[in-house]
C-alpha cells in the first residue's frame, strides 16, 4: 500500500466536504493553539521573545558552520564507543540498518517517532526485506497498523477519532471492539511492551544532535522513545543533519521553547540526553551505539543563503496548528510527510519547485506562522520566494507569455495616470452593484474568462466607487476645501 | 566513501574550507535566580503535583522508609543501587530486590515489577523534574519499566531550572552515556487529545525529599 499523497482537487474537496474531519481538526489545533499562548504567555515566560531570537542564533551560528560541527559532532560520539555513519539518502539508510542487523542475526526493530525516517519510507524498506519495524508511539503505531502517513508533525494521529481506532484495533490486532480510549491505550502497551522487550534495535529519530557532546536529544511524553532507545542491545539514531547544535549549554533555550510551542508543556515528560553506547560499570543501555546522519537533500536547502533558514526548524509544529489553510485542508492534502506552513516551505525545496507548483501559493501569507515559530523562520518571506523561482520556472517551462503580457500592459497602464483614471471610470460603468450593497457578484461576461474566472468564483469584489480619489480631490481643490 | 562526499558537499554549500575553524558563537545565556531553598522546595512540589505527582517532604531517613513501606506493602519491588536508598533501609525491605549489576537481569526484574524506586542526582524546581544521570548507581529501566515509580530527592540536590542544571553540568556526556529529565508521569493524548497517563512509562510518580 502506497501512503504518497496525492493531490488532486477531489481530495481537498473531500476534506472541506467531511464535517467531523472538519471538526476534529479544527478542535485539535484550537486546543494546540490555546495551550501554546498560555505557556508563551508574558507572566509565565517574559523571555520567549528573547529566546526565540537566541534559538535563531543559534541555529544559524551551527549550520553556518555545519562542516565544523558534523566533525566535532563525530569526534564525540566516537571517543564516548558509538559510531557515526553518513548517508546520502533513504536507500542507504536502509542499506546500512539491514547490513546491522544482518551481522548481528536481528530480527525485530522497535521504533520510535521520527520525522526523517517517515520522510525516507524507513519501515516499508526494511520490510521490503522481511525485517519487521515496529512504530512504538501510540500515535504512530495506529497510523502504521493503518498503512497511514502522519497528519500532523506532532500529533500524528490528530484525524482519527476512537471510533477510528476501534475498527483499525479490531480488524488488525483482532481484539474485541473497544472504544474507551484509555483501555485503548493499555492494549497497545501490552502489545508494544512485549515488542520492546524482544527487540534487538531500537531506532529513534533525534531532535538536537549536540556537537560539543557527541550527544543526541529525544524529548518525547510517552516513554517509548526511552523504551526504545534503553532495552533493546543496539540503538540507532537516524537524524537530519540539520539538527545540530553547538553546545550542551544551548539546550536550554531549546527545550524551554519547543514544549511550549508544540503543546504549551514547560518541558515535555521526558528529555533523554543520550551519548554513546553504555558505559563501563553503567548497569544497563544499549551495547552499540550509531548515529546515521542523513543527507537527503539538505546540503542543496544549505547552499541558498536567504532559504537556508528553513533547515532551522524544530518540528514543534506551531505553525501548522496556526495556519489558516492546514486547519482547513489537513495533513493529508500535502504532496509530502512535511505538511503545513514549513512543509509549504520545505518540500518544494526538496522535491524541486517544478514537482508541486502550486504548493507555494496554498498560503494567504497571513504571517501567523513566522509570529509563533519558536525559531524565528520567516514563512511568508520565503514563500515569496518560492513563488518566484515557480512563476520562472514556468515561464522557462512553457512560455507564460500571457502571463507576462498582462503584466506588462498592466505597468504600463500604471505609469499613465490619464489612461488609469479613464479605466476607473470605464469600470464603474461596467460594474452594476450585485445583491450585496457595495459589493460586485459577478462580471460582465466577456471578463468572466480563464484565470479570472477561477479567481472571482471564490470571491466578492468591491464595486468600483462612482467617484475616483483624484476626482474627489479635483473637486475639493476647486471648492477651496 | 559518502562521508568525505558529504562533508565536501556541505563546504562547497556553506562556502567553508577544509578545517576551517568556525566564526565566534553566540554567547551561552544561562540565568540562574536567586531562589532560597525553601522556595525551590515548594515550587518543585507545586509543580508536580500540577502533573498528577505525588510528594512527600520528610524529615528524616525513617520518614522515607515509612512512606516506602507503605507504598510497596504487598509489592514486587526493584530499587537501585543508590546509597541515598541503602541508608534510609529501603533495600532491606522484605519485598525489595536490589543491587543488580547484569543488565538482562535487571530487565527481567523490571519488567515483572510493580514498583521501581531510584534516587534522583537533581531536581529542577520550575518544571517539577527529575534528572537521572546513568551510573553503576542508577539504571535506566528501574524509573520506566515498572508502572509505579518511586524517587528520593536529597533537597539540597533540588536546583532552580534548567540554566542552573546546565551550568553545573556543562557537558553531561563527560560522566554518563544517559541523562533523562522526568517530569511527571509518562502520558499519551493522541486519541482525540484525550490524557492517558502510563502509556508507556509509569502511570503513577511519587517523589520524597529528604
Ligand atoms: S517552522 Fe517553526 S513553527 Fe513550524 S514546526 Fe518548524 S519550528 Fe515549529
Amino acid at each position: 500500500m502506497s501512503k504518497a499523497a496525492t493531490t488532486e482537487p477531489s481530495k481537498f474537496r473531500q476534506t472541506l466536504e467531511d464535517a467531523n474531519l472538519q471538526l476534529a481538526v479544527y478542535t485539535a489545533t484550537g486546543r494546540l493553539m490555546e495551550k501554546r499562548r498560555e505557556a508563551v504567555a508574558a507572566d509565565v515566560l517574559p523571555e520567549y521573545q528573547e529566546l526565540r531570537t537566541q534559538a535563531h542564533e543559534i541555529k544559524k551560528h551551527t549550520l553556518d558552520n555545519l562542516d565544523y560541527y558534523l566533525e566535532l559532532f563525530e569526534e564525540h560520539v566516537t571517543a564516548h564507543g558509538g559510531k557515526v555513519v553518513y548517508c546520502k539518502d533513504g536507500s542507504e539508510v536502509a542499506d546500512f540498518v539491514l547490513r546491522l542487523a544482518k551481522e548481528r542475526g536481528a530480527r525485530l526493530i522497535v521504533k520510535s517517532k521520527s520525522m526523517t525516517t517517515e520522510e525516507i519510507d524507513l519501515n516499508e524498506r526494511l520490510a521490503h526485506h522481511q525485517l519487521e519495524s515496529v512504530e512504538t508511539d501510540l500515535g504512530e503505531y495506529i497510523l502504521q497498523l493503518a498503512h497511514q502517513r502522519p497528519y500532523h508533525i506532532v500529533a500524528p494521529a490528530l484525524h482519527l477519532t476512537r471510533y477510528d481506532v476501534a475498527n483499525i484495533f479490531t480488524e488488525k490486532l483482532g481484539v474485541e471492539n473497544e472504544t474507551v480510549i484509555e483501555k485503548q491505550t493499555m492494549i497497545a502497551r501490552g502489545v508494544l511492551r512485549q515488542k520492546f522487550l524482544q527487540a534487538d534495535i531500537g531506532i529513534s529519530g533525534a531532535n538536537f544532535l549536540v556537537a560539543d557532546s557527541g550527544a543526541v536529544v529525544i524529548v518525547e511524553n510517552e516513554g517509548n522513545a526511552r523504551l526504545t532507545t534503553s532495552a533493546p542491545r543496539i540503538h540507532i539514531a537516524v537524524a537530519g543533519m540539520e539538527k545540530m547544535i553547538a553546545r550542551a549549554q544551548d539546550l536550554p533555550v531549546f527545550l524551554k521553547l519547543l514544549g511550549r510551542s508544540a503543546t504549551g508543556q514547560p518541558l515535555t515528560v521526558y528529555t533523554s540526553f543520550l551519548s554513546g553506547p553504555r558505559r563501563e560499570g553503567e548497569v544497563d543501555g544499549p551495547e552499540e551505539f550509531y548515529v546515521v546522519l542523513l543527507d537527503n537533500g539538505r546540503t542543496r536547502l544549505l547552499a541558498d543563503r536567504e532559504k537556508r533558514q528553513s533547515l532551522y526548524c524544530i518540528r514543534c509544529g506551531a505553525c501548522l496548528n496556526h495556519c489558516p489553510v492546514y486547519r482547513k485542508v489537513g495533513g493529508h492534502n500535502y504532496p509530502w510527510v512535511y505538511s503545513g506552513p514549513i512543509g509549504a516551505v520545505i518540500t518544494p525545496q526538496y522535491m524541486g519547485v517544478g514537482k508541486d507548483p502550486w504548493l507555494p501559493f496554498a498560503s494567504s501569507l497571513c504571517g501567523a506562522c513566522y509570529e509563533v515559530c519558536p525559531v524565528k523562520i520567516n514563512i511568508p518571506k520565503l514563500l515569496l520566494d518560492l513563488r518566484s523561482e515557480v512563476t520562472k520556472f514556468k515561464a522557462k517551462e512553457r512560455g507564460g507569455w500571457a502571463e507576462r503580457m498582462v503584466f506588462r500592459l498592466w505597468a504600463w497602464v500604471m505609469r499613465h495616470p490619464r489612461i488609469y483614471e479613464m479605466m476607473g471610470s470605464m469600470a464603474a460603468a461596467f460594474f452594476p452593484e450585485g445583491e450585496k450593497p457595495g459589493w460586485l457578484r459577478s462580471v460582465p461576461s466577456f471578463m468572466n474568462i480563464g484565470p479570472l474566472k477561477g479567481w472571482l468564483s471564490q470571491r466578492d469584489l468591491p464595486r468600483p466607487a462612482s467617484k475616483s480619489f483624484r476626482q474627489h480631490w479635483r473637486s475639493r481643490r476647486k471648492g477651496g476645501r | 566513501m559518502p562521508r568525505e562526499k558529504i562533508l565536501h558537499k556541505v563546504r562547497t554549500a556553506l562556502g567553508r574550507s577544509s578545517g576551517q575553524p568556525p566564526a565566534a558563537p553566540p554567547p551561552v545565556r544561562l540565568r540562574i535566580p536567586d531562589v532560597p531553598l525553601d522556595a525551590r522546595i515548594e515550587s518543585f512540589i507545586c509543580a508536580l503535583n500540577k502533573l498528577n505527582g505525588k510528594t512527600c517532604v520528610a524529615h528524616s531517613p525513617q520518614e522515607v522508609l515509612d512512606y516506602a513501606a507503605q507504598l510497596c506493602e504487598g509489592k514486587r519491588v526493584v530499587a537501585s543501587n543508590s546509597p541515598v536508598l541503602r541508608e534510609c533501609g529501603i533495600v532491606e525491605l522484605p519485598n525489595v530486590r536490589s543491587n543488580y549489576t547484569d543488565a538482562d537481569k535487571l530487565r527481567e526484574a523490571c519488567a515483572a515489577a510493580d514498583i521501581g524506586i531510584t534516587s534522583a542526582d537533581y531536581a529542577l524546581g520550575d518544571t517539577g523534574s527529575l534528572v537521572i544521570i546513568a551510573s553503576p548507581r542508577e539504571a535506566r529501566l528501574i524509573s520506566l519499566l515498572p508502572p509505579v515509580h518511586l524517587a528520593i530527592v536529597p533537597r539540597s540536590r533540588i536546583l532552580t531550572g534548567l540554566d542552573e542544571l546546565f551550568t553545573l553540568l556543562p557537558n553531561p556526556a563527560e560522566q554518563t552515556s544517559s541523562m533523562v529529565l522526568i517530569t511527571g508521569p509518562s502520558r499519551t493524548a493522541d486519541i482525540e487529545q484525550i490524557l492517558v497517563r502510563g502509556v508507556h512509562g509509569p502511570r503513577e510518580i511519587h517523589v520524597v525529599v529528604l
